[in-house]
């Protein structure tokens, strides 16, 4: 008797969370900001949404990265330097005089779930501009939505090129600003034998097919290939490979948990930065944390930013980062390439006039902006921006000493279509 | 003898009533809900359709599969590829050509048809359920061990879909579609009519199933379940039952999967691993296992749930569906509906009482409750 009763009262208390969860949506508005305005559940007819509603008091933006799963740990960080860009955008007055409104969305490292969550930011919401994003497969899926919807994505990671949408703007690198001048560098300063090491999954493939293209250009050689499963620990196999093949350089394009287990067992075979070097492109400030200075010491990355970054913007980007979310954490250049999205955008709508898609996407063409980086400008035909590349040794303290910066930043090139060697690759 | 024929038959009354009230919002729902809602339901009852499949499964003939998430897969890969080959208008689809094929597969050709793909959504893993049933249940392989070879199955088939990159899209999986014959999917119209297709298809699911169930085929499945071998001595043989209920169950999931692709817009192997494949259980379990009514339900409200919850709290809201199934698993381990069951009959006899007392004015509402 008494159990039933319980179980009735947990069932009449699930039901109502169930329905109010259900109706959560459209009543509660789920901004980090006190002051929000209820929603109209507004019925779009057609493709209506325009993500633009500049009437009212503020802007809404969103923001749509994972916050859970296994892409969390790298970006929540992301997710944070924009709320810090955005905290500073409305300190100094806004956008256009308005307060920027801020929806914060989870993307939950799952990629139906970034379609879902886009569709319910620019339709649901009616975000002016939406930040977000990490793996290419997460921006793969949110892309179809964004182009129906006519609605505009700031992705700010680097990667594997060979896109040009018009409703995503890329603030990260390409691969004629990561890969392809890497390749140069590491074929001009460490020898010719590269070992291509990656996860499975697009950005490996690509980035590799592009190298082998260059190296074959350029008088090098792939002695091997490889590919793990995303999260695969086990690199006994991939390091007796290595030895046996005895490349100049291994080329490392591992995501994730796969670094830690790989850098650890190549030190435990004896083998360090002064035997063989390695030049990774997904290992930041933030991986080095994670993975361990002692064992990552001498290795080397290439980006377009490092915490050590000498400019004076990049002072105050650190020192705010950190007093904002505390000492013990540490920028990195995809967090610095969200952090820059924001002040574009807003920099866009202020030319603008308006938060209106197509004429911030129009006015965005040539923007300039100061960033920790140094200076970046936004290339209007391809929506990429202009970026110095760096080589970077990974110190003791776990900071990156740069040997190597291109004097100007470079102009994006998504499809390659300055290299002739790259000429097969991005046939549609 | 007579007067609970009379009870049945209301019961009955009422049950078809409150089914067409239900189906009749649902089918009026496009009109009062935002076109982002409605997309969001259409892709909650996909998941029902997905539930009810698993449900005839483990509710009726005790096997639990934890790889309805690959079924449900294939169906959508299927119509994942026949849409991207109409987006492409028979060319090469974007992520072949980045991975370095420079012509279509064989195996993708058939599937710029419909007349080919979209019967193979249902075919193909009704098959590959036939082939992993026909060697386990004739073997006797069961409970637990069937259970840890399906989920066997998800590793080796997500697997493969993320090795073969140049022809599954890897971890991307396949998006980027246009139309379907020729009706453009972003217009809301073809969405609506999509929405609908979906509702009538999730009714006969559930009319099939309840047939299926109801009939002298479900009845033997149920003997199977609860007493196998005695099941055998009487004469039948469970595993051909039991294997034409996992088809069953496989096809109606990959029809699932292909309705999801046409609401959702992208298929990845993530979207077939091993956590989707625990979730489908969960719903059932929620919901409540071996009542049909009870998959639907439970896939609908976890799924609003979680949608609603990553909405309102997208930092914690996992910390909250975690512990709405915890409280679930252990106090209603018979699910929603189990737990209304419970009600009913403890508020009955009740209910019966008050109404004798009251008189004869009151009878007909008594008997209703």
């Amino acid at each position: 008797m008494k159990k039933n009763v319980w179980s009735s009262v947990v069932m009449v208390v699930l039901v109502f969370s169930l329905i109010l969860a259900g109706c959560g949506g459209n009543s509660a508005n789920n901004g980090n900001t006190g002051n929000t305005t209820p929603t109209p559940d507004a019925t779009n007819e057609g493709t209506g949404a325009e993500g633009s509603t500049d009437d009212g008091d503020t802007i809404k933006v969103g923001i749509l990265h994972s916050l859970s799963g296994t892409m969390a740990i790298s970006e929540v960080s992301v997710k944070d330097a924009e709320l810090m860009a955005i905290n500073e955008i409305n300190a100094a007055g806004g956008v256009l005089g308005k307060q920027i409104e801020v929806v914060i969305e989870d993307g939950a490292s799952d990629w139906p779930t970034f379609a879902e969550k886009a569709r319910k930011l620019l339709q649901q919401d009616q975000v002016a501009t939406v930040f977000g994003g990490w793996t290419s497969a997460s921006r793969k899926a949110m892309l179809p939505v964004f182009e129906e919807l006519n609605g505009l994505l700031w992705y700010p990671v680097q990667y594997e090129g060979l896109e040009s949408s018009p409703n995503i703007f890329y603030t990260g690198a390409t691969t004629n600003q990561q890969i392809v001048p890497a390749v140069e560098w590491l074929l001009e300063n460490r020898g010719k034998k590269f070992f291509l090491l990656g996860s499975d999954y697009v950005f490996p493939r690509t980035a590799n097919k592009i190298i082998k293209a260059q190296l074959e250009a350029s008088g090098g050689e792939t002695v091997a290939e490889e590919y793990t499963p995303l999260g695969h620990t086990d690199y006994s196999t991939v390091i007796s490979k290595i030895k046996e093949a005895k490349p100049d350089v291994v080329f490392n394009t591992l995501n994730g948990d796969s670094n830690v287990a790989f850098f650890k067992q190549l030190k435990d075979a004896g083998i360090s930065a002064d035997d063989l070097t390695t030049l990774s492109v997904s290992v930041a400030e933030e991986e080095i944390r994670g993975i361990g200075t002692d064992v990552l010491e001498g290795h080397l990355a290439a980006w377009n930013y490092y915490q050590t970054t000498d400019t004076p913007e990049n002072e105050k980007f650190v020192a705010a980062y950190k007093a904002a979310y505390g000492e013990d954490r540490v920028t990195a250049d995809p967090i610095e390439a969200g952090y820059i999205a924001v002040y574009l955008w807003a920099a866009a709508v202020e030319k603008a006039g308006t938060t209106d898609v197509d004429k911030v996407r129009e006015a965005a063409d040539g923007i300039e902006f100061n960033a920790p980086e140094g200076k970046v400008t936004i290339d209007g035909e391809t929506q990429h921006i202009y970026k110095k590349v760096l080589i970077g040794e990974v110190q003791a303290d776990g900071m990156f000493k740069t040997l190597h910066s291109t004097e100007e930043p470079v102009k994006p090139d998504p499809y390659l279509k300055g290299y002739e060697w790259a000429s097969g690759l991005a046939e549609q | 003898m007579e007067l609970t024929a009379k009870a049945s038959l209301q019961k009955k009354i009422l049950l078809t009533s409150v089914y067409s009230i239900v189906v009749l919002f649902l089918l009026l729902a496009p009109t009062f809900l935002s076109d982002f809602r409605l997309s969001l339901l259409a892709k909650f009852l996909a998941f029902a359709i997905v539930a009810i499949g698993l449900d005839l499964i483990w509710g009726y003939s005790g096997i639990l599969s934890l790889g309805h998430g690959v079924f449900f897969g294939l169906g959508a890969y299927c119509m994942g590829m026949f849409l991207k080959l109409e987006a492409t208008g028979g060319k090469l689809p974007d992520f072949m050509s980045w991975s370095g094929l420079s012509e279509i597969p064989w195996f993708w050709k058939p599937f710029a048809h419909a007349w080919f793909a979209l019967p193979a959504g249902i075919l193909i893993p009704a098959a590959l359920a036939f082939i992993l049933g026909f060697f386990t249940f004739r073997n006797r392989i069961r409970g637990v061990y069937f259970t840890i070879l399906t989920q066997a199955l998800v590793i080796i088939v997500t697997t493969l879909f993320i090795g073969q990159q140049q022809y599954t899209g890897g971890t991307n999986g396949i998006t980027g579609y246009q139309t379907i014959f020729g009706f453009s999917l972003s217009n809301q119209s073809t969405k609506t009519v999509l929405y609908l297709v979906t509702v009538v298809l999730l009714v006969a699911v559930f009319i099939l199933c309840q047939r299926l169930v109801r009939s002298r085929s479900g009845r033997v499945l149920r003997a199977v379940r609860d007493a196998e071998n005695r099941a055998r001595f009487i004469g039948y043989n469970p595993s051909s039952y039991q294997l034409f209920v996992f088809c069953v169950s496989a096809g109606i999931a990959g029809l699932a999967g292909m309705l999801f692709v046409l609401h959702v817009g992208i298929i990845s192997p993530t979207t077939m691993g091993i956590v989707p494949s625990i979730e489908i259980v969960l719903w059932v379990a929620l919901g409540g296992r071996g009542t049909l009514i009870g998959a639907v339900i439970g896939a609908v409200l976890v799924n609003a749930a979680k949608s609603g919850l990553s909405e309102t709290y997208p930092d914690s809201w996992l910390f909250f569906l975690g512990a709405l199934f915890v409280i679930v698993v252990v106090f209603m381990p018979r699910g929603l509906v189990g737990l209304f069951n419970d009600i009913v009959g403890k508020l009955k006899p009740r209910m019966q009482t008050i109404m004798q007392a009251k008189g004869s004015k009151m009878k007909k509402a008594g008997s209703n409750g």
